[in-house]
């Protein structure tokens, strides 16, 4: 069998291996006990070439029903945009993509200064002073900020709104089991985080205040006054995960004071690739500078004077710090950075402005569809690309139902919370039109009545 | 910005330059900031950079020949395991059934992608030798916190909480002590002895009732085979703990050893570097778990299930960790790895360690009348050197990096491991021909004669980079993070 990507011919092999004063290859495998040693042939398939591979993997992916062959109406967390095509032909630049971490600078100042800008273009849009190079993704990113506030606060609860994704909630729980934080819900009412619970709930020891905004049932938080609720406790920190999208139009978090803004870029040109790789940001203020998790890029000079770009405070990091480090995270989700980066540049200041107000126009017109077809839209608060729908029906049923005929339906709130049972959150970006919007809600209101 | 300086994609910036092109406005408007609400009403627009498409286009395009990729050169970069990355596998995991996929679809609407994911679970738990595989975790430390997190429930679950502490060993990764911490631990340093192996006799020190783990790359970060390794397991077991491995170095010993079959109990993997999703210039990664039986309750969850030819979810999973990411892992780079796995099969892969394994040795060799080689024995896929006779002529491994650079290499991980003085680890990978391992050895043996004859010119290196040597002590005193206009 032959293995293209394997150079060694047998004249080589048999050079090498002379130069090393060996007869065969086996002997330096000799260090290897025999009682540990494999033998025979691992059990898994016999190798293919690149085309027959290639017609069985697409066979396999035209198993999948996928957001081109069907509208989509599903978002809770991961959304279908319009990716501008000029993103996969840079992320496809393979000077970019087969490179690793940029631990030396003079060769690699194209990725270090793609770093920075993306820095740069998050904290123009949470209005924070400092964004690292990426997270795994948003409910890491999430985790990770409470982990920081506690451990910044010597503090040992958190205060965790119910209206934030329920697997970013879950993947707290497990997060903080490390540093012994306690985690305490609060509750959210009309679709909205119940202030009157989080105000009785904070106390002198809560660590911070962590929600979503826009929340996971779309609705837009009041920051404002959780803010004000938050000062009442000196040192407690307000966290907020936010789809970065939503800031074209949405007050930043930062102007109303967040001390940590995270979220996800999957908006900005990743698509959505069964839930991942996407990429997580994480944004915070100058004076948590120095605690923020995983890496950073700062502005430097060489020798000669010119503008260059380094990986910088480093003493956070675990190859530095060992057990000591601020975070545990080495790969982040570089190359995706770089996409949304690019998405970024493409939207510019008035594109993503534009695109955020289209995705709430759209919604408030499939809203305004729903109602008219009978429904009952859950919640009267403001939104952006996501209502919750209450209906008569099985969600779940709806939903495979809505796949024949063409459409992925929405969330299943019912999974998470039985007292959603039968609400489903829809989502209506951009991409989908008015054609595609009166056929969904006709074919809800007809499941309905039929 | 000086002259000289390359530009940021903002100071190409120009008022009402566009590069957008969004979908028509095709319902009727509305009033957006009564909607809202005015407070919530952003005042001031975020200052993206208003560009063209070409200009952006030319932008990155430049950037991107500013930067070092396998595809341009030589990256013996030690530990990281920077081999081809397959051009395939780039159109596998674009296809649009498998890229354009949203995680929440029903159940038989996907299941193409749990098929994928199921066998590739399936090949990396014959591969490993372990019961059940994971592939939640989002990159190698997110595996190894992930692991450990079980180690920690299982012990917990066993009435067991006294056991607070995790052993590493001096020569570990920097993220083996990390995840420890994170996880809860008190990390614990082991070691090693002369032969650069984990000393036993320090072992047996360090191991009591309150030892949780054992986390252990083996080969280890010196490139060497841990031969103790089934002492080291009874000793780890006999007294209670879990024995966990670091895959960062797999791409030694597949189909050689399997990590269950050497006792260990949980493994991680970096589906980006054995298994060739690219490494991105940082990331995304992959970092697989597999665990024994024994352990497998603990999973995160969900778990994915095959029943009557059906591949679902099973979320009910009573002592499971939880969930340690949304979704179910970076299923894109799965992709990758799972068509690699395919494109190469058990003959493949094997010769895949073989080669790595050859290739290590010959430049050993070749490297070893020059430099001074701290452990000589066979190494597996990677090996370390010291720059330590350098050192003493006042040329630093730092320097011995930077002049390398201007032979268009990527230079080897220097200072690491942290038990060896001016270390250089060199891990040429089984993709590199014969030709570029003797080019970059002759590279190497010139700089150690310039080092005797010439040392300003490698002490002064770079000469032929874009930029030279950066101020990275003002990078960290007055940290400039962001562009500001």
């Amino acid at each position: 069998m032959e293995f293209r990507y394997l150079p060694m011919t047998e004249t080589d092999k048999k050079e090498m291996l002379k130069t090393i004063g060996v007869q065969s290859s086996d002997e330096l495998f000799s260090d290897i006990p025999e009682s540990v040693r494999f033998k025979g042939e691992l059990n898994i398939k016999q190798p293919t070439s690149e085309f027959e591979l290639t017609k069985e993997l697409t066979k396999m992916s035209e198993k999948n029903v996928s957001l081109k062959s069907h509208s989509s109406f599903l978002g809770a967390g991961v959304y279908d945009h319009y990716i501008p095509s000029i993103v996969d032909h840079v992320i496809s630049r393979s000077e970019f993509y087969t490179a690793y971490t940029p631990y030396q600078p003079e060769i690699s100042q194209g990725e270090l200064q793609a770093i920075f800008e993306f820095q740069t273009m998050i904290c123009e849009l949470t209005g924070m002073d400092v964004a690292n190079s990426s997270m795994y993704d948003g409910g890491t990113a999430l985790a990770e900020a409470v982990n920081l506030s506690a451990g910044q606060t010597r503090k040992k609860k958190v205060l965790v709104s119910k209206a934030i994704h329920p697997e970013s909630l879950a993947v707290i729980y497990t997060y903080v089991k490390g540093p012994g934080v306690e985690v305490v819900e609060i509750d959210h009412k009309d679709g909205m985080t119940d202030l009157d619970q989080l105000e009785r709930e904070l106390d002198e020891d809560t660590a911070s205040v962590v929600m979503q905004y826009p929340n996971f049932f779309g609705q837009i938080e009041p920051l404002d006054q959780v803010r004000s609720i938050v000062d009442k406790q000196k040192k407690t920190m307000l966290i907020a995960s936010s789809n970065p999208l939503s800031l074209g139009y949405l007050t930043p978090p930062g102007e109303f004071g967040a001390d940590i803004v995270v979220g996800d870029a999957q908006v900005f040109g990743i698509p959505a690739q069964f839930g991942g790789p996407h990429c997580g940001y994480f944004a915070t203020t100058k004076k948590l500078m120095r605690k923020v998790p995983g890496r950073l890029v700062g502005q430097t000079v060489d020798e000669e004077g010119r503008r260059g770009f380094v990986l910088t405070l480093q003493a956070r990091e675990q190859h530095i710090r060992r057990d000591k480090a601020t975070s545990n995270i080495c790969s982040n989700q570089a190359l995706n950075a770089l996409a949304s980066s690019v998405a970024m540049s493409s939207l510019g200041k008035q594109g993503i402005k534009k695109m955020a107000k289209m995705n709430i126009q759209k919604t408030a017109y499939l809203k305004q569809k729903v109602q008219e077809a009978g429904l009952s839209v859950a919640y009267d608060g403001a939104f952006f690309n996501e209502i919750v729908v209450q209906l008569p029906g099985d969600v779940s049923e709806v939903n495979r139902r809505l796949l024949d005929k063409g459409f992925i339906g929405g969330y299943d709130l019912g999974q998470v919370d039985d007292r959603l049972t039968g609400h489903m959150l829809i989502a209506c970006t951009e991409i989908r039109t008015k054609e595609e919007i009166d056929q969904f809600v006709k074919e809800l209101g007809d499941l309905q009545h039929g | 910005m000086a002259n000289q300086d390359f530009p940021l994609i903002f100071e190409l910036s120009q008022e009402s330059r566009t590069g957008f092109s969004l979908p028509s406005m095709d319902v009727p408007e509305i009033d957006v900031d009564e909607q809202i609400g005015n407070a919530y009403v952003r005042k001031s627009e975020p200052d993206l950079p208003e560009v063209d498409e070409l200009q952006i286009m030319r932008h990155y395009t430049a950037l991107s020949k500013r930067n070092h990729g396998v595809d341009s050169g030589f990256y013996p970069l030690g530990s990281c395991t920077m081999k081809y990355n397959p051009k395939v596998n780039e159109d596998i995991a674009r296809l649009t059934g498998f890229s354009h996929v949203h995680p929440y679809q029903p159940t038989e609407s996907v299941q193409g992608a749990l098929e994928l994911m199921y066998d590739l679970q399936v090949s990396l738990e014959e591969i490993t030798g372990l019961d059940t595989v994971t592939l939640q975790p989002a990159a190698g430390a997110h595996g190894e916190w992930t692991g450990l997190m079980m180690i920690r429930a299982y012990h917990e679950a066993n009435g067991d909480y006294n056991r607070t502490k995790v052993i590493v060993p001096d020569s570990a990764h920097g993220t083996n002590p990390a995840s420890a911490t994170v996880a809860g631990f008190e990390a614990v340093t082991v070691k090693s002895d002369e032969r650069g192996l984990v000393d036993l006799e320090d072992l047996k020190r360090v191991v009591d009732e309150q030892t949780a783990a054992l986390m252990l790359t083996n080969p280890n970060t010196l490139g060497l085979f841990e031969q103790d390794i089934e002492e080291m397991a009874s000793i780890i077991h006999e007294a209670g703990g879990k024995l966990y491995y670091d895959g960062a170095n797999l791409n030694a010993i597949l189909g050689y050893a399997r990590p269950g079959d050497m006792g260990f109990d949980v493994v991680h993997l970096n589906l980006h570097k054995t298994f060739t999703g690219p490494h991105g210039g940082g990331g995304p990664g992959s970092g697989p778990v597999g665990v024994t039986a024994e352990l497998e309750p603990y999973l995160p969850k969900p778990i994915l299930r095959k029943e009557n030819d059906m591949y679902m979810f099973d979320n009910d999973r009573p002592q499971s960790i939880g969930r340690v990411k949304p979704y179910y892992g970076n299923f894109g780079i799965n992709v990758r790895a799972y068509t690699y796995i395919r494109t190469m099969g058990p003959e493949g892969l094997k010769k895949v360690s073989e080669y790595a394994v050859i290739n290590a040795n010959y430049m050993m060799r070749r490297l070893q009348k020059e430099y001074e080689l701290p452990f000589d024995h066979h190494c597996k896929h990677e090996f370390i050197l010291s720059g330590k006779r350098q050192k003493k002529l006042g040329v630093r491994t730092l320097d011995i990096a930077k002049r390398l650079l201007d032979f268009g290499y990527h230079p080897p991980t220097i200072y690491f491991p942290i038990n060896v003085e001016e270390a250089l680890m060199i891990e040429p990978t089984e993709t590199e021909s014969k030709e570029t391992l003797d080019a970059f050895v002759d590279a190497m043996i010139q700089i150690a004669e310039e080092a005797k004859h010439d040392p300003e010119k490698v002490q002064e290196a770079p000469h032929t980079t874009i930029v030279s040597r950066m101020d990275e002590t003002q990078a960290a005193r007055k940290p400039v993070l962001r562009y500001q206009a």
